[in-house]
């Protein structure tokens, strides 16, 4: 689009010769050089182009410009006529004919840019040796390369108390700040989180907090990476180490589905900082502060280390590999011919990680028994996966981070991007601060719809599918209808080109969600992506580490897509669909086929799809990363796998699951092996091993010894040669299987099941808004803040203190009828126990509470008994909550 | 070739006899090498015992050698081992590599890594010849006080801005104990433990 044109000596613009300006472009020169630059484009970033370096501080790309640090300055004639001072190449733009001198050809912008060296270090303080940002600091450098080597300052500087905390990780060294406003405007313009500014004027000039917030930002660390000097540092990498005795791998975030490029710094075998790398299709140069402080808990003392085998007196003891193997392959030889083995992998899994256990359950245990999935889920969901979503990438499903930039609009189902994805949401935000509408389908306006300039689609939890339904139909919601107006509005623009809709993986959780989100893409030509949390859920998808679903989308039940594989693996598959991770659990120890677990496990268990289920009577188990507590029903997890005849256990850290394992395998953590993910758009996220001398195995390569002592050859033992194996397999490419509720049949089961939730279909939120709520209880809504003691986050005490504060959200009407203020305690009660909570006055539908999913490292729809959309009663909490209250 | 070679050998044997002696006599009588010789290093402390190290790593990072290993961490009030924030957590020198450049000297911004004159740095064990922090401090002198303890002489500025006045406080306030040669460190009458 741009072209740089280098006309030697042409220093005047516009030589008989010279090629043809296009249209919304100038021409202008820059220390002689000729060069076209489209219309708007800053003089520095012209010059850049070229390979000009101007120096600067506060400059930079994805920021507005300010020109508040004043080094950029270059010396600018327009028209032939010298501007009377020189300008800031950071906020000047380009124009036809204009002539740029920088420090190169210019002694009076050169003289400038040396002087405004001297001014910003009139107060810099002595603190090179002593500051994390010391040999890697842009004002080091450019007072090193063009500053002068004395200072003219022989008055006291100016001395601030260093430094201070603006939150529990980020701190603040004042005196050495060149106030270029990078971090203030990074909060404000990207993260949407203005908690830090500028404050006082002339030399007191600082950069601050109000007292009363500190700086709770997701995105906090990002500053840090930014300021151009060492004046924000974090708690978790002050004083650790110098640039220079660093070692950086390229790697990839495993916190979440996001998928950020990272840089890990390691020294000495131990990691001491990541920071984001530049992505600018993924991350652009961001990442949040979950993937940047917690690195630690691979650290932590539960850290298993050795094989260990059970002893005959049922103690765990460290053993030799070989011992362990010959004991896992016999134990699940014995328990695959009397039974049969499930396979469970949570959401930590590289792709080629998944991919060696779903060949190892196919091939090595002969099932389809494997389930990703260590959450709420339904096989509503498994089948929406295998039909939309296994194998696409952004090029398929036309959904992208950089699509949702260009979206005519984006609603969100059942996803708080900022909680669940976080640079999701910087792009989203990015997005909506272009223009682009964002709609949320849910019972809460969150701050960070409001971040998003977003329209709440009112819905309580349970009644999505009646909208989503609605909004499907042509027919315009009438003047009674709630949200009627952005209703109709969201419907005409979910019908023109480049609409996407967002569903987030909690969409399981509501019976009929999915389907009628499937429908309403298919309705409307919206583009569809699914979100899940966790970093290794939908690279485990794409490898069939799901009993629906092989590797590449290939359905189980479609006998082509079974012989494709069958050839590339060069082994017979198993044809019965796998069960879920529900099922499995159900199915463990059940010796009698007909003795099938109750179908209503209460309304903590799963969903009960299970009924009309075979059930055979599991006797091991194979379980890789998942954390008990992200499991709906703990305890029923728990008597299954402890009832169960053969447990083995691969896993990075002591858990519950490995206490009850027969065998335990100690494996390496993200930042100990090589691999990839595969973020929610499908794009495949490959890393390198920051630590690959740390001694330990990836779960693929002990996967397949496994295999080998079971006399099956998975071909994984190394990730490239596991990414090849699945590489030659590829994406299906016949027929998906439908998604599995038959689309004319769906809005019967809506009905039945808003019924048992006492919402009829046609009134759900207006009988809510009238008030009834609080009598009949209310109606739970939650999901898994961002930063809520997973145990990922062990091992950084700072980056918890950042976590945002566990409240219980009501609208301002129920909060009156239960006549409690912002701040008071009450008590949301479940069927099992209660929780007791400060109320957070939120813009919500009446009739609706919403807690955390997850409080103390506890997930809470297991521990009140209620899931999300059941009832549940939520009370005042007595004196101590109301004298609180009034503390505020 | 002639046949009054080997006499002329001689020659020199009995000339030499009446020039000064070279050789030292090692290990009986060790001489003491010139005042600025570059021999083992030593981590000087202020004169009331705190550490003058900050951890910053210029010593390591000037070394041509790779022969320093550096780790800095925070000072807390609870244990405070240097004035200031930030304090040498860990300390190696590896004599095994160190060329004695002096260089790590000229890089030292607190004057805390400065080199004695012991030159005596030879062993038959590759560990011994890696020297920690604890080697390398320099001894406290009276007045001093083992760190970690809070700063006895005023706050962070006084050590750094005052230094050469507290000295000539010290110097003037008694006899000087023996410095070691190469730091100028003297104990503090503020310094003694409370
Ligand atoms: S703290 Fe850093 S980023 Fe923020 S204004 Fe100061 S120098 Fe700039
Ligand atoms: S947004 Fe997700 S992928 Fe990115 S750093 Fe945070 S946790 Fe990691
Ligand atoms: S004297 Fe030279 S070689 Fe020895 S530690 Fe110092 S800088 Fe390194
Ligand atoms: S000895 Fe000096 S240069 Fe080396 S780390 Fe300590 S203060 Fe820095
Ligand atoms: S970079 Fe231009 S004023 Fe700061």
């Amino acid at each position: 689009m741009t072209q740089v044109a280098v006309s030697p000596g042409a220093s005047a613009p516009h030589e008989a010769g010279d090629p043809p300006v296009p249209a919304g472009h100038v021409r202008l020169t820059i220390d002689g050089v000729t060069v076209i630059a489209p219309k708007g484009e800053l003089v520095i970033r012209t010059a850049e182009r070229i390979g000009i370096a101007i120096p600067r501080f506060c400059d930079h790309p994805l920021l507005e410009p300010v020109g508040a640090c004043r080094q950029c300055l270059v010396e600018v004639e327009m028209g032939g006529r010298p501007m009377p001072k020189p300008q800031a190449a950071c906020t000047q733009t380009v124009a036809d004919g204009m002539v740029v001198h920088s420090q190169l050809s210019s002694p009076v912008a050169e003289k400038a840019q040396r002087s405004n060296l001297e001014f910003l270090l009139l107060n810099h303080p002595l603190d090179c040796p002593i500051c994390d940002k010391g040999g890697e600091c842009p004002l080091q450098n450019q007072v090193l390369a063009n500053g002068s080597a004395t200072s003219r300052m022989r008055d006291p500087k100016r001395v601030f108390t260093k430094p201070i905390a603006v939150s529990s990780e980020i701190l603040l060294d004042r005196e050495r700040c060149v106030l270029c406003q990078r971090c203030t405007r990074f909060s404000d313009q990207i993260a949407g989180d203005k908690f830090i500014d500028l404050l006082e004027r002339g030399s007191a000039q600082q950069i601050g907090i109000n007292s009363a917030e500190p700086f709770q930002s997701y995105y906090s660390g990002n500053t840090i990476q930014i300021c151009p000097v060492g004046a924000l540092t974090s708690t978790a990498y002050r004083f650790r180490a110098r640039p220079f005795d660093l070692v950086s791998t390229e790697t990839v975030c495993e916190h979440c589905a996001s998928g950020c490029a990272m840089r890990t710094d390691h020294r000495a075998g131990e990691v001491t900082r990541r920071l984001a790398r530049i992505d600018p299709e993924v991350n652009e140069e961001w990442n949040c502060d979950k993937g940047r402080f917690a690195f630690p808990y691979v650290r932590e003392g539960d850290r298993i280390t050795r094989p260990m085998v059970r002893d005959a007196d049922g103690a765990l003891v460290p053993t030799s590999w070989t011992d362990a193997m010959s004991v896992a392959a016999g134990g699940l030889l014995a328990a695959r011919d009397s039974g049969g083995v499930g396979v469970l992998t949570g959401g930590r899994l590289t792709v080629t990680d998944a991919y060696a256990y779903a060949k190892f359950a196919r091939l090595a245990l002969r099932t389809n028994d494997i389930d990703f999935r260590a959450r709420q889920l339904s096989a509503e969901e498994a089948a929406f996966l295998a039909a939309r979503v296994a194998g696409g990438t952004p090029e398929s499903t036309g959904v992208s981070y950089a699509a949702l930039e260009k979206a005519s609009a984006v609603l969100l189902v059942a996803l708080e991007p900022e909680e669940e994805s976080p640079i999701l949401f910087l792009r989203l935000r990015k997005a909506s601060r272009r223009g682009v509408p964002v709609y949320s389908l849910g019972a809460l306006a969150t701050r960070s719809l409001a971040k998003m300039s977003g329209t709440l689609i009112g819905a309580v939890p349970g009644g999505e599918p009646f909208v989503l339904t609605a909004l499907a139909s042509d027919a315009l919601a009438g003047a009674g209808v709630p949200d009627a107006e952005s209703r109709n509005k969201l419907g005409a623009l979910l019908r023109t080109q480049g609409a996407i809709v967002l569903v987030g993986e909690r969409a399981a959780e509501v019976p009929g969600l999915l389907t009628a989100v499937d429908r309403l893409a298919e309705r409307t030509g919206a583009a569809l992506a699914w979100v899940p949390r966790r970093a290794g859920e939908r690279g485990a998808l794409d490898a069939g580490a799901l009993g629906v679903v092989l590797p590449g989308g290939r359905p189980v039940s479609d006998p082509a897509a079974r012989a494709e594989v069958e050839r590339a693996w060069g082994a017979s598959l198993p044809e019965t669909p796998g069960r879920d991770t529900a099922g499995i659990l159900a199915a463990v120890g059940i010796a009698e086929p007909d003795d099938v677990a109750s179908p209503d496990r209460g309304p903590a268990g799963f969903a009960d799809d299970h009924a009309d289920e075979p059930a055979r009577g599991l006797a091991g188990l194979l379980i890789g990363g998942v954390e008990i507590s992200d499991l709906p029903d703990p305890a029923v997890a728990l008597a299954a796998v402890a009832s169960a005849g053969f447990v083995v256990s691969l896993e990075i850290r002591a858990s519950a699951f490995t206490e009850l394992a027969d065998v335990v395998f100690p494996v390496a953590a993200a930042v100990e092996k090589s691999g990839a993910y595969v973020n929610w758009e499908g794009r495949i996220r490959p890393f390198a091993a920051a630590l690959p001398q740390a001694g330990t195995l990836d779960e693929a390569r002990i996967l397949d010894t496994l295999g080998v002592e079971m006399d099956v050859d998975l071909y994984t033992q190394t990730p490239a040669a596991a990414a090849a194996d699945m590489a030659r397999l590829g994406v299906w490419t016949g027929a998906r299987a439908d998604t599995a509720v038959d689309h004319d049949e769906q809005p019967a089961t809506h009905r039945r099941h808003a019924e048992t939730i006492g919402l009829s279909p046609v009134i759900n939120t207006e009988r809510a808004a009238a008030g009834d709520g609080s009598a009949a209880g209310f109606v739970l809504a939650s999901w898994r803040m961002n930063l809520d003691g997973g145990r990922g986050l062990d091992g950084e005490p700072h980056l918890a203190g950042t976590a945002r504060p566990d409240v219980a959200r009501l609208s301002a009407a129920d909060a009156a009828v239960l006549g409690v203020r912002n701040g008071d305690l009450v008590a949301v009660r479940g069927p099992a126990s209660s929780i007791t909570l400060p109320v957070a006055i939120t813009e919500m539908l009446d009739g609706v509470v919403w807690i955390p999913a997850r409080i103390d490292g506890i997930g809470t729809p297991g521990r009140l008994g209620a899931n999300v959309a059941d009832r549940v009663q939520v009370v005042a909490a007595g004196d101590t909550g109301a004298a609180a209250g009034k503390g505020r | 070739m002639s046949f009054l070679d080997p006499v002329k050998g001689f020659g020199v044997t009995f000339a030499t006899m009446f020039k000064p002696v070279v050789t030292e006599d090692y290990p009986k009588h060790p001489d003491q090498p010139a005042p600025r010789y570059h021999g083992r290093h030593q981590l000087n402390r202020h004169p009331d015992g705190l550490e003058k190290c900050v951890g910053c790593e210029l010593c390591a990072w000037a070394c041509p050698a790779d022969a320093i290993f550096v780790e800095g961490a925070d000072n807390t009030d609870e244990a405070r081992f240097s004035p200031g924030e930030r304090y040498g957590k860990n300390y190696q020198i590896n004599y095994l590599r160190c060329i004695g450049c002096g260089l790590c000297i000229e890089a030292c911004p607190t004057r805390s890594l400065t080199m004695t004159n012991e030159y005596e740095l030879a062993d038959d064990d590759r560990q011994r010849l890696i020297y920690t922090k604890d080697m390398l401090l320099a001894p406290l002198l009276p007045g001093m006080e083992q760190p970690p303890h809070p700063m006895r002489l005023g706050d962070e500025h006084d050590y750094y801005a005052r230094g050469p006045e507290l000295l000539r406080q010290a110097r003037q306030a008694g006899p000087l104990a023996a410095e070691p040669v190469a730091t100028k460190d003297t104990p503090s009458p503020t310094g003694a433990p409370s």
